[in-house]
């Protein structure tokens, strides 16, 4: 599964690995909006920016094919997009469509692929998004297979029961739902036990905050500077 | 309906992601009511459940099956505020772990999704939710913040200069229509359910008075006032204004009206374009709203 | 005569909406001892451990290390009783083992260093040393009761409550767990059904029936007293 192959990915070990969660955020937000605002010599800027993070994904020793093929996960919804504008008469923006939205999701993929999902947080937190939210994505992603665990028995013992009456269905659908929401929430309200038994007094107490080194901030100066660079570069001389 | 990176005009994303982020950060100081900590857990274990839930299929009956978005249901349960922080966690979720919707757009599609889709499908449980229409303030809520979330993302597509054949638009709305319907039918049918199990789960709004009423009638009114200045003081406000409403009788005027001579001039102000495409959608669905109440509470009281 | 660690006198619950849980509970935890709570579901074993942290509040008394259960005393008694809930998945909340052995730590106020150690310490004490940066979703169910065990040992109680710990375990995980247990020092509940594992490792049982305690023993008499020796008899055939 999608989300067990990256979470296995991001507990690697490589140069990018170890840089501080902000060092890639920075360079992550340059590529995109890199990206986004180019409006010209579209075809080379895709090709030479692909190659730009098949090398980081390289350096990152992450499976090449395996992150190129995956961040088409995206293809199916961008192709008829694509499709759209191509019968509305615009191909070029089709084409546009399918090559930014692409590449952006391979840049969050290398991102995501060399930062596990916890320290990626506390950098975004350090970075003024509120740390409540965050905190809510955190406690999201660590109960999230869990439930769709249940869920996928739920489904299981549902489609076993059969009924060929859509309305009858519909309803047994409800009600799987409705009891998935129960233990849901009777969960959290362990998980709060939990938290008061071990002393929890209303805020949460973090580790440590993460520290930015030189390399960090020498990693994010030239990582930032890598795709406006080649942009310059294409739009020059393509 | 996530927009991925790469399909807004700079001019949409960024000011979007600008506006993004008060709204967000008002949102999730009402859902965290002081400095308390302690509801962390249950409303990530509860994003975590609406993601499930979208494993659960529901027959549509004609051999398709639907699933549950959450935005509303999660209002009716955790309260709008809290809501919308949840709605926003899947967001980020979803586009940083699953690449679906993009991180430039995250602020559209938290506004599209957490915030908009939220507040709208809180509003008519709000007015109605404690009398004898409670079942159609619950349907109507599921529908309404499908609606306005996926209406919202195509404005925001269109204004980017995505050109759509009427055909292909009116049958993006038609689907619209109809997954809306589908939400509403599936967080009745859940909410019923919820109900048996244990009725505390659902809130308890205020009994719909006069002044609720007055109240949003004034904020409708404003926002209509505000929506018909905007549209007013761009070009072919009226237009944009049957774009929204008949698109599909106007589907034809659609092609012919050259949309491309107006991007120029859109480009050079996103942010009041933006701005009453979604203002004057918004104050079209409040004042909906507030006219079935008016009738509804003559009704009631009669 | 050492002051028991555990004094419960006459320990009334009742739930919301109105069923009586704990109909007058008289418990006494010696130093060292390792108790067996018995009894059918719905007896009120859990409901009546909870009170033993102050997670939930009845009429009565309750002593625990000679403090008696009142607001100001809840978190000193909270480090004293160290809880280990039936379901791992709900007890390991943080993203990593480190972490959440470590919650209980920071939220006594040590510095991230020095929680750090005695969390390592804690894990290293229950073999799960290496596991420290593992994400718990991905620990079996025997190595997520270790790890929860950890987190309690690392906060130093005197008193160790374990809520049906064989729960979700295999025979193996099982052998493991008792092999732990024996070896810590602290005195122990323990919540369960498993009649072969209570007899290996607790010197006395209590059976609880209809919310009070209704009898005292070791763990064969009380099985046999009350009925259920047919379990015994499984556990003596080795099933």
């Amino acid at each position: 599964m999608h989300h067990v192959v990256l979470e296995r990915w991001s507990r690697g070990s490589s140069a990018i690995h170890r840089r501080d969660p902000r060092a890639k955020i920075a360079p992550l937000l340059m590529f995109l909006i890199v990206l986004a605002t180019a409006h010209s010599s579209l075809p080379a800027l895709a090709a030479a920016l692909f190659l730009l993070l098949c090398a980081a994904l390289v350096w990152a020793r992450l499976p090449l094919a395996g992150a190129v093929i995956r961040a088409g996960i995206i293809l199916p919804f961008t192709l008829v997009f694509a499709a759209i504008c191509w019968l509305g008469g615009d191909p070029a923006r089709g084409l546009s469509l399918l090559l930014k939205s692409y590449l952006s999701a391979l840049a969050v993929l290398l991102v995501v692929s060399t930062t596990p999902l916890p320290v990626l947080l506390r950098g975004l937190e350090m970075t003024g998004v509120p740390r409540f939210l965050l905190m809510v994505a955190q406690f999201l992603y660590r109960y999230l297979f869990v439930i769709s665990e249940e869920a996928q028995h739920m489904r299981i013992a549902a489609a076993s029961r059969g009924g060929s009456r859509s309305r009858l269905r519909f309803r047994a659908a409800a009600g799987a739902l409705a009891v998935l929401f129960a233990r849901s929430y009777g969960r959290a309200e362990e998980i709060h036990r939990a938290m008061l038994a071990r002393g929890f007094t209303g805020h949460f107490r973090t580790l440590g905050a993460l520290r930015f080194r030189g390399t960090d901030a020498g990693f994010a100066v030239i990582a930032s500077l890598a795709p406006a660079l080649v942009r310059v570069a294409v739009e020059r001389f393509v | 309906m996530h927009i991925p990176d790469g399909f807004l005009a700079t001019p949409v994303w960024a000011t979007l992601d600008v506006a993004a982020a008060p709204a967000l950060a008002y949102t999730v100081r009402r859902a965290q009511r002081g400095f308390d900590e302690a509801r962390i857990p249950l409303l990530g274990v509860m994003g975590a459940f609406v993601f499930a839930a979208q494993m659960i299929n529901f027959p549509v009956g004609i051999g398709t099956t639907g699933h549950l978005v959450g935005g509303a249901l999660l209002a009716f349960t955790l309260g709008p505020a809290a809501a919308g922080v949840v709605m926003a966690a899947i967001v980020a979720i979803q586009a940083l772990v699953f690449q679906d919707g993009g991180i430039l757009a995250l602020g559209p599609n938290i506004i599209n999704m957490a915030i908009l889709g939220v507040l709208a499908g809180y509003l008519p449980f709000h007015l109605w939710g404690a009398g004898k229409w409670r079942r159609m303030a619950i349907f109507a809520g599921g529908v309404v913040s499908v609606l306005v979330s996926a209406i919202c993302a195509l404005a925001e597509l269109l204004v980017s200069g995505v050109r759509m054949p009427a055909a292909v638009l009116g049958i993006s709305l038609v689907l619209f229509v109809v997954s809306a319907l589908l939400e509403g039918a599936i967080t009745l049918a859940v909410v019923t359910a919820l109900e048996t199990i244990q009725p505390g789960f659902i809130r308890k709004p205020a009994a719909a008075r006069s002044l609720a009423l007055g109240a949003v009638s004034v904020v409708a009114v404003l926002l209509a006032a505000v929506g018909v200045l905007f549209a007013s003081t761009a070009p072919d406000g009226i237009e944009r204004l049957g774009q929204q409403t008949g698109i599909a009788a106007h589907a034809r005027a659609l092609l012919s009206t050259p949309l491309g001579n107006y991007q120029a001039a859109f480009l050079q102000s996103p942010w009041l374009s933006k701005a009453a495409a979604g203002l004057a959608g918004l104050a079209l669905i409040y004042t909906a709203c507030l006219i079935i109440g008016r009738l509804v509470a003559r009704r009631g009281s009669a | 005569m050492t002051q028991p660690l555990i004094e419960v006198h006459n320990l009334r619950f009742r739930y919301e909406d109105g069923t009586a849980a704990l109909n007058g509970v008289d418990f006494r935890l010696e130093a060292g001892e390792t108790v067996a709570l018995l009894g059918a579901n719905g007896s009120g074993k859990t409901t009546f451990v909870m009170h033993l942290n102050g997670l939930l509040k009845g009429e009565g008394s309750i002593r625990v290390c000679g403090m008696p259960m009142e607001k100001p005393n809840i978190q000193a008694i909270r480090g004293k009783v160290g809880l280990v809930f039936q379901d791992s998945e709900s007890q390991l909340f943080m993203p990593t083992v480190l972490e959440d052995v470590c919650f209980g730590l920071l939220n006594r106020g040590l510095g991230p260093e020095e929680a750090a150690e005695r969390a390592r310490a804690a894990l290293d004490t229950v073999g799960m040393a290496a596991a420290a940066s593992r994400a718990p979703y991905h620990l079996s169910a025997g190595e997520k009761k270790r790890v929860a065990i950890a987190g309690i040992l690392a906060m130093e109680p005197e008193i160790l409550v374990l809520d049906e710990p064989t729960t979700f375990l295999d025979p193996p995980g099982q052998r493991a767990l008792g092999d732990l247990l024996a070896r810590l020092p602290q005195a122990k509940i323990l919540v369960t059904h498993d009649i072969a594992f209570a007899q290996a490792i607790c010197g006395r049982a209590v059976f609880f029936q209809n919310g009070t305690i209704a009898g005292e023993g070791p763990v064969e008499d009380i099985v046999i007293h009350f009925g259920w020796s047919f379990a015994l008899e499984r556990s003596k055939s080795g099933i």
